[in-house]
């Protein structure tokens, strides 16, 4: 008797264990992310392989970082800041948890990205972020009607003048002090020198403001300068620059002589989010190289998926080399991590740009 | 009986009181607790007064105030001249079908989105846009016209966005106005000015004044259709708080901002008030 | 009153037409300085449209209107020298007493101290002297009729217009603003035109009465013209009460007729208007008060109508007092007015009386003209 009973607790304790299991692995995964990094193609075969629903909210760095910010880091499962936009809020506001490491594939990702991305995202030992798609941002120019433009400064030029567009946020800053042959990224550390240098690109961006003929906010109205004419030189992101080369041979992307921005946009685990287990399913799923191929080609960027390149569409490698000679490649100025506070420097420039007649 | 008198009561009571302190009145006091707050170090935190400060002693935070408020008032006072004659119009001369159709073309862009509306207007203004084309067509301009991008697109996109916030009271005080008692205006020897002047324009001063504190405020507080339509040069005061929130992370600024755009806009309100010699409750009444 | 021979007022041939709608169809009156003329008429008849085409709010479609024998057909409202007193008055809320009053003055230009002046004199005459500086809702309904007034009259106006003025007003205050509306313009010396649906107000007031019907004077005389003498079947119906029989005429003699009604009463009553022809339908209108009362037929003393029947009602309105009669012969109900002598303040309900009358007092016209 007594075993056949043992039998039967046993298999309905297994049955319950199996019941929970089960809806542990059946989560929503609330993903906080840009658009194009997670194509609709991407999640169907994710949620039919692990039976996960993904819910899709797509935001930039500023809006992730204030929404985690809003509600402690709730509300989102896993989120994707740049790389450089990690350590200083997490140790402002402590919106992120550490990472498991233990359980991603690391094998998928490049190695010297990887460990590049680990290094810039820890606070107080503790990793808080993996690279997922990187990508520069340089100069978008209309090669037949913007032929001086090489270099960020050049958008001041005569022959432009009228013509040229920029975003007033902290890339074009950045992007001016490299072009004007500073170093704003040495100055991290130090906020006098780096005021110094923001003040000199406060004097230039100033001048170049006449010439400018608007400030653009997104991608779309970028766009629709370039295309119009209006607009014959732009700071933007490659992938910009690429989209609109299809339709008009004549604009592409120019990395700067100075050298392009190159960012990474990575995973992080926001501090209150709930379903772990399916934000480490989904980067190690989207981290596989036929996978990753798949985002680069709905998002243009590339990923940190090693061996994905083999399954990106060929066009898109065209103009990636055309864009990036190896020697532009070398000189890819890559964001640090931005120390907590710096931003109220920067803030303080772009306001005085934007109130300068 | 009694009783069931003040359940009632209550039963009405609790869905106001709670919309007062959940949505109103919490958040506000939440706001000016954050706007106290110093930024000492990293997660650090002291109480002072520290954002005011910086709000009245940076003269480009001053500034881009004046400049909103001055730009808003201007809109309301185009709106509102603007839309005085459209409201008689629709409340006296039109009668019946004219009437209701003249009055649903002033609400029909609200059923598109104002981003939308923002964009119809970028279209029109843009170098390669609409008007432009046309000017060049009509031979009154030899070049493209970029009409984007100033303060004129600012005030063209704000008037635009304001006009039925302004007709609606208007038309609803007007139509309150008894013909006989306009036509009683002319009959005793008044012209189309003194009537207007002596008659109409007392009879609507609650609507106008009304009209014109939404109007007033929706322009102040209006985020949009400067940016979109300002571009380099909006400077607008919402613009600002909207940095300090989202692009500056540094909220405490913000709250600050907040209560100082609430503070003076209330006191910009109030002085429009008695200049007018209008009181809140006739003019909401 | 002046012996000024122009009228003030003279429409000659007015027309006006709303699309294929006549609302004023060729009337044609004057009204001499300094008299009271009423326009009396059901409403929807045109009267309005008549004083707003005096006012100028309206261009007639054809005619001429002049006053003090000058046309005014171009002249707008705020150039002629008409005031109109309207419907619910159209004092001006936004100002106070004294304001409304001055209104007229201060556009014409005058000097304030000289409008001060006017405006007291004038709140003296309605007297009111007091209340020029209360608004206008905290007046009563009288208090804003005479200011209404008083605010055309200090313009001194050729013509004052008023459009039922009393409508609003309840109605004890209404029988005593007749009396001083008549004072007021007997104090002003001012021709006034009134017009109203309530034949009491026309018929107290007025020197002269037009009776208008779908766009037509049916008839312009004094009130007692149209009270005993009226030209068509309509304003005998509609000025004062009235018996009213249907008939075809059987005999005519020298002015009188006699006619039989489909129940079988023969009456005879004095035409009016068309001439009679034997076998015309013709109505007969006969006043209340017109019929003698009598216990007996000898009472009645040779009347050329004779009637019996039995009291179906008492209608006690002190001096006015009427009962209704059920004809014997037709089952027909009749509204006769007591005597005032008193001799048949006994009458009580299912008496028998007679009724007679002469053929004098019962006004026939030719069927079918109302």
């Amino acid at each position: 008797m007594i075993p056949t009973q043992m039998k039967h607790a046993t298999t309905a304790m297994a049955l319950v264990f199996a019941g929970l299991a089960q809806t542990a692995s059946a989560d929503t995964l609330r993903l906080l992310t840009w658009g194009g990094y997670a194509p609709e193609e991407v999640v169907e075969l994710f949620e039919a392989e692990t039976g996960h629903t993904v819910e899709v909210t797509k935001s930039n760095n500023e809006e992730m970082i204030a929404k985690l910010r809003a509600t402690g880091g709730g509300g989102f499962d896993l989120a994707q800041p740049s790389q450089d936009r990690i350590a200083g809020p997490q140790a402002e506001f402590g919106i992120y948890k550490p990472m498991d490491l233990s359980k991603l594939d690391q094998t998928q990702f490049i190695g010297s990205m990887l460990s590049a991305t680990i290094a810039n995202t820890t606070v107080d030992g503790a990793v808080y972020g993996v690279p997922h798609v990187w990508g520069t941002s340089g100069l978008v120019t209309d090669t037949a009607n913007a032929g001086s433009v090489k270099d960020y400064t050049d958008l001041c030029n005569a022959d432009v003048a009228g013509k040229v567009s920029y975003r007033l946020k902290r890339p074009t800053l950045i992007g001016f002090a490299f072009s004007m042959g500073l170093d704003p990224f040495a100055a991290y550390g130090d906020e006098a020198a780096y005021k110094e240098i923001m003040g000199k690109v406060e004097a230039k961006l100033t001048d170049c403001k006449p010439g400018v003929k608007t400030y653009w906010g997104g991608g779309d109205e970028l766009m629709g300068l370039m295309r119009s004419g209006e607009v014959v030189a732009s700071m933007a992101w490659d992938t910009g620059g690429w989209k609109l080369n299809a339709d008009n041979a004549d604009i592409t992307f120019v990395a700067p002589a100075s050298g392009a921005l190159g960012w990474i946009d990575t995973f992080v685990l926001p501090a209150k989010g709930k379903s772990d287990d399916a934000a480490y399913a989904w980067i190690n799923f989207v981290m596989k190289p036929e996978i990753a191929a798949m985002i680069t080609n709905a998002a243009g960027n590339f990923t940190a998926s090693k061996g994905a390149d083999a399954f990106v569409s060929a066009d898109l490698k065209a103009r990636y080399q055309a864009s990036f000679p190896p020697e532009a490649v070398d000189k890819i100025n890559w964001y640090p991590p931005v120390p907590a506070g710096l931003e109220a420097i920067e803030g303080g420039v772009l306001d005085r740009v934007k109130a300068a007649k | 009986m009694r009783d069931g008198t003040r359940l009632g009561f209550i039963l009405l009571l609790t869905p106001l009181v709670l919309w007062l302190t959940l949505l109103i009145f919490i958040p506000h006091v939440d706001m000016f607790l954050v706007s106290l707050r110093e930024r000492v170090g990293v997660g650090q935190y002291d109480t002072s007064l520290a954002n005011y400060h910086t709000f009245l002693t940076e003269p480009l935070y001053l500034w881009t105030f004046l400049r909103t408020a001055v730009m808003s008032v201007v809109a309301t006072v185009i709106t509102l001249l603007i839309a005085f004659p459209v409201s008689y119009y629709i409340a006296k001369i039109a009668k019946g079908r004219l009437q209701s159709t003249l009055f649903l073309m002033c609400l029909i862009p609200f059923y598109v989105s104002e981003l939308v509306r923002t964009f119809g207007w970028m279209i029109l203004l843009r170098e390669t846009g609409i008007v432009s084309n046309l000017l060049q067509w009509a031979g009154l301009a030899d070049q493209p016209v970029e009409m984007l991008y100033n303060d004129a697109a600012i005030m063209i996109g704000l008037v635009y966005t304001s006009m039925l916030f302004m007709v609606v009271p208007l038309v609803t005080t007007l139509e309150s106005l008894d013909d006989a008692v306009i036509e009683a205006g002319y009959d005793l020897g008044g012209n189309a000015w003194s009537v207007t002047r002596e008659i109409v324009i007392p009879h609507a001063a609650p609507g106008i004044v009304s009209g014109s504190i939404v109007v007033f405020m929706l322009s102040l507080g209006n985020y949009l259709t400067p940016t979109m339509l300002g571009g380099k040069d909006s400077l607008w005061f919402t613009e600002l708080i909207y940095s300090q929130f989202i692009v500056r992370f540094n909220w405490e600024l913000g709250a600050a901002f907040g209560f100082m755009l609430l503070f003076l806009s209330s006191i910009i309100v109030w002085g429009m008030l008695k200049l007018t010699g209008q009181t809140l409750e006739k003019t909401m009444g | 009153m002046t012996l000024d021979a122009t009228p003030d007022l003279t429409c000659t041939d007015l027309t006006k037409r709303f699309g294929d709608v006549r609302a004023v169809d060729n009337v044609s009156f004057t009204v001499p300085a300094g008299s009271f003329f009423s326009i009396l008429g059901p409403s929807g008849c045109g009267k309005t449209t008549i004083m707003r085409m005096i006012a100028g709010f309206l261009e007639p479609t054809s005619g001429d209107i002049s006053i003090k024998g000058r046309s005014v057909l171009n002249v707008p409202p705020n150039k002629r020298p008409v005031n109109m007193v309207f419907q619910h008055l159209a004092l001006f809320p936004m100002m106070n007493i004294a304001e409304n009053i001055g209104y007229g003055l201060r556009r014409r230009g005058m000097g304030k101290s000289e409008i001060t002046t006017k405006v007291g004199d004038a709140l003296e005459r309605i007297g009111l002297p007091d209340i020029g500086t209360r608004k206008v809702d905290e007046l009563s309904g009288g208090q804003k009729q005479r200011v209404a007034i008083a605010r055309c009259m200090v313009l001194e106006p050729d013509v004052l217009l008023l459009d039922e003025p009393l409508g609003a007003l309840d109605l004890k205050l209404r029988e005593h603003m007749k009396v001083e509306l008549k004072a007021l313009q007997a104090a002003f010396d001012t021709t006034f035109v009134y017009i109203t649906h309530d034949q009491s107000e026309a018929l107290v007031m007025s020197d002269q009465i037009a009776v208008m019907n779908q766009g037509v004077f049916e008839q312009v005389g004094t009130a007692r013209d149209l009270y005993y003498r009226p030209d068509t079947a309509f304003v005998a119906g509609f000025v004062g009460e009235a018996n009213r029989w249907r008939g075809a005429i059987t005999r005519i003699q020298s002015g009188e007729i006699e006619m039989q009604t489909p129940e079988g009463l023969t009456l005879r009553g004095t035409m009016t208007g068309t001439a009679p022809a034997i076998g015309q339908q013709a109505d007969m209108f006969l006043r209340p008060e017109a019929i003698n009362l009598a216990a007996d037929t000898d009472g009645l003393g040779g009347a050329q109508n004779v009637l019996s029947g039995v009291v179906t009602s008492l209608l006690f309105n002190g001096a006015a007092s009427r009962i209704i009669v059920r004809e014997a012969q037709t089952g027909a109900d009749i509204e006769v007015t007591l005597p005032q002598s008193g001799a048949f303040a006994s009458l009580s309900k299912g008496d028998g009386v007679h009724l007679g009358w002469q053929a004098a007092q019962a006004n026939c016209f030719a069927a079918g003209e109302a």
